[in-house]
């Protein structure tokens, strides 16, 4: 009888002992931000232009750690991001509808630019070029495709055009699926 | 000398013996040249001519650029016909930046650099110099610029220069034929490479199925005590710069590191003869020897080649077609890129051109994987390529990357034994392309980021900066009323951006 005693003496202190020591822990050490937000943030294209509705990137990622915005927001990420982000908060995400033409970046047509600076002071990575009543260009390494300088531009003089495939950046495609991928019953899976 | 094995490596069909007997012949001169502004590994030269301008052969006509490019000179006399577009030798058949030059027939050498009269007395940044200056890359395919890999003895201290005759490549016969017939030359070559590199040894490795090669390298070394030809195992890729170190010297080049970290710097046979022509002639490289081999070509030969000869030409200076080609490669047929057209241009590191048979090829669609492991046994740099190919078959690429599918150097191996026909190595240059877009994107993105925080910085601090002029403007605007013009200019700026 004794023994039995012993036995649920002992564990009840080894539990009450534990439990304050997981409670004190999880008062002192308790995480107050969401680290998912960092994470999210850091995923991001971080040119806080703002196309997503909210002010930048960070209150994006925000809204996302909480499940408040959908994950299709976000222009200059384009579709890539959106996998991305599908993946890492689980949402299942309709790409259909997602308009995704690959990478792009801005160009000025230069005849039809008056040189008003306006998409100047509208790019938030200075990808352009230019000055008062003179021609502007884009640096195109710097312009990550947001396309906030095309909504400003009073003449139409920007547009959008995909990167140009070269020698250099061109690779093989990915190998069509032969026979075996063709059958109307596959192979078991390797 | 003690050889080691390597891991891995198969034994195709070598089928040497097309052009193995046949000596090396000079193309007749072309009616044009194509001479692209990027033949090499790194960033394009820049033109030096304009359209119109008569050249000499041997004259610069376009300059490297950046820290890794090489130069191009005129591969004869001539008129420069324009500056255009041309399709590339490169399986894409993508359009790229090309001097078209006109041949007067002539072939007049223009006014060369002086010859170094002693090269073994020079220092070896003046023969880096000349083999920069005279355009010299890796003649054996890569085309990575020479006067780089030779300015590594600066840097590191080396052991070995290894001179790679292998040739492990079926149909390939060019280095076969430089070593036989230019034995002396390539000799010389290597050791004023080893001069700069600062190596004592030279150790030139050549497969056991070039005999003659073996005999006549050996009788030229022979002079000299520090330079020594080992005949190495017939098994590709053994001429693979890795795999050629680790039979040579036992010891494996880790996965991202050179072989220049273990004290060896592998050369092509082809690229110490260029050398010899550029230190002891002052002539720039202008011209290679290609095999035009395969079933589909009458009549197959070693050719001595302009760069910038039609590839057209050459095939019909072999006779042309004597069968429907299946596939024209540019290179070996293991390594080797399919040619879209025959109008692409012969350049530095074009080693072979192959019109090959359907017989040769032997197509067919591929059926499942039956799981039999040989792609395993059989990949000489100890991958698993039937895992990384179902990864990349499912986009998984990110796992395929993790078990190592950047190691891969695509030599074809698990292609060629695959008993189901699953183009694995097809699907290994899709994911290292797709990787690198990847990695590429991901250091944009990086530097995106940093732009714009660099542009809120700076935003931030002209709005303080301005905050602080207005807090001590005012004060002072209480007791003195008569502001300075700059001050006033200033609130003025104030009021409308507020």
């Amino acid at each position: 009888m004794t023994g039995i005693l012993i036995a649920i003496g002992s564990l009840t202190l080894i539990g009450l002992t534990l439990g304050t020591v997981l409670g004190a822990a999880a008062r002192k050490f308790a995480v107050k931000e969401d680290p998912l937000e960092e994470e999210l943030k850091a995923m991001m294209p971080g040119s806080q232009c703002g196309q997503c509705g909210f002010a930048g990137c960070a209150q994006y990622s925000a809204a996302l750690a909480k499940g408040e915005a959908p994950i299709t927001l976000c222009a200059p990420g384009g579709k890539a991001l959106v996998e991305a982000l599908s993946q890492k908060l689980g949402v299942a995400a309709d790409l259909s509808g997602l308009d995704d033409k690959g990478p792009e970046h801005a160009y000025i047509k230069e005849e039809l630019c008056i040189g008003c600076t306006r998409c100047i002071r509208e790019c938030s990575t200075d990808a352009i070029l230019g000055a008062n009543k003179l021609m502007h260009t884009i640096i195109v390494d710097a312009c990550h495709g947001c396309t906030k300088c095309v909504k400003v531009c009073p003449t139409d003089a920007i547009i959008m055009v995909p990167y140009p495939v070269t020698v250099v950046n061109w690779h093989w495609p990915k190998p069509e699926a032969g026979n075996a991928q063709a059958r109307p019953e596959p192979a078991p899976a390797h | 000398m003690k050889l080691f094995p390597v891991r891995g490596g198969i034994h195709p069909e070598y089928r040497k013996d097309l052009t193995s007997e046949k000596a090396i012949v000079v193309l007749p001169m072309s009616a044009a040249l194509y001479i692209p502004l990027q033949q090499h590994i790194g960033a394009p030269a820049e033109v030096l001519v304009t359209a119109g301008d008569q050249v000499k052969k041997g004259q610069m006509i376009a300059r490297n650029q950046g820290t890794v490019s090489a130069s191009h000179h005129a591969p004869t006399s001539g008129r420069i016909r324009e500056i255009t577009e041309v399709a590339a030798p490169h399986p894409s058949g993508l359009p790229q930046t090309t001097i078209i030059l006109e041949p007067d027939g002539k072939d007049e050498w223009g006014e060369l650099p002086e010859p170094i009269a002693d090269p073994f007395a020079a220092d070896p940044r003046a023969i880096n110099d000349r083999v920069a200056q005279s355009g010299i890359v890796g003649m054996g395919g890569a085309a990575f610029p020479s006067a780089i890999k030779l300015n590594l003895g600066g840097q590191k201290k080396l052991e070995i220069l290894l001179l790679n005759g292998a040739e492990c490549e079926p149909y390939l016969t060019c280095d076969d034929r430089v070593m036989r017939e230019h034995a002396d030359e390539v000799v010389d070559g290597a050791r004023i490479m080893a001069h700069a590199l600062g190596t004592p040894r030279i150790v030139i490795g050549i497969e056991q199925n070039k005999p003659q090669a073996i005999e006549l390298m050996t009788r030229a070394a022979s002079v000299f005590s520090n330079v020594e030809v080992v005949a190495v195992p017939v098994q590709y890729p053994m001429g693979s710069e890795r795999h050629l170190v680790q039979a040579i010297t036992g010891i494996e080049t880790p996965a991202r590191k050179l072989t220049a970290d273990l004290g060896i710097v592998v050369h092509n046979v082809s690229t110490a003869r260029a050398v010899h022509h550029a230190v002891r002639f002052g002539r720039p490289l202008v011209a290679r020897v290609v095999t035009v081999s395969g079933g589909a070509i009458r009549d197959p030969k070693n050719i001595l080649a302009p760069i910038g000869a039609r590839i057209a030409d050459l095939v019909e200076f072999c006779g042309g077609f004597a069968a429907r080609p299946e596939n024209v490669v540019n290179g070996g047929p293991m390594m080797g890129q399919p040619l879209p057209s025959l109008d692409a241009p012969v350049v530095k590191g074009t080693s072979g051109i192959l019109a090959l048979t359907a017989e040769e090829i032997n197509d067919r669609p591929d059926s499942a994987c039956i799981r039999c492991g040989n792609c395993i046994t059989i990949c000489p740099c100890g991958l698993s390529p039937v895992e990384m190919s179902a990864f990349i078959r499912k986009d998984n690429l990110e796992m395929a990357a993790k078990l190592g599918v950047t190691d891969c150097f695509s030599c074809g191996s698990c292609s060629w034994v695959c008993p189901s026909h699953i183009p694995l190595v097809h699907y290994f240059n899709y994911a290292k392309g797709a990787l690198r877009d990847q990695e590429n994107d991901r250091r944009k993105n990086e530097r995106i980021k940093t732009l714009a925080e660099v542009r809120t910085i700076r935003i931030e601090k002209a709005a303080e900066a301005k905050r602080a002029a207005l807090a001590a403007r005012k004060p002072a605007a209480g007791t003195a009323p008569a502001a300075g013009a700059s001050e006033a200019k200033a609130t003025t700026e104030e009021k409308v951006n507020p």
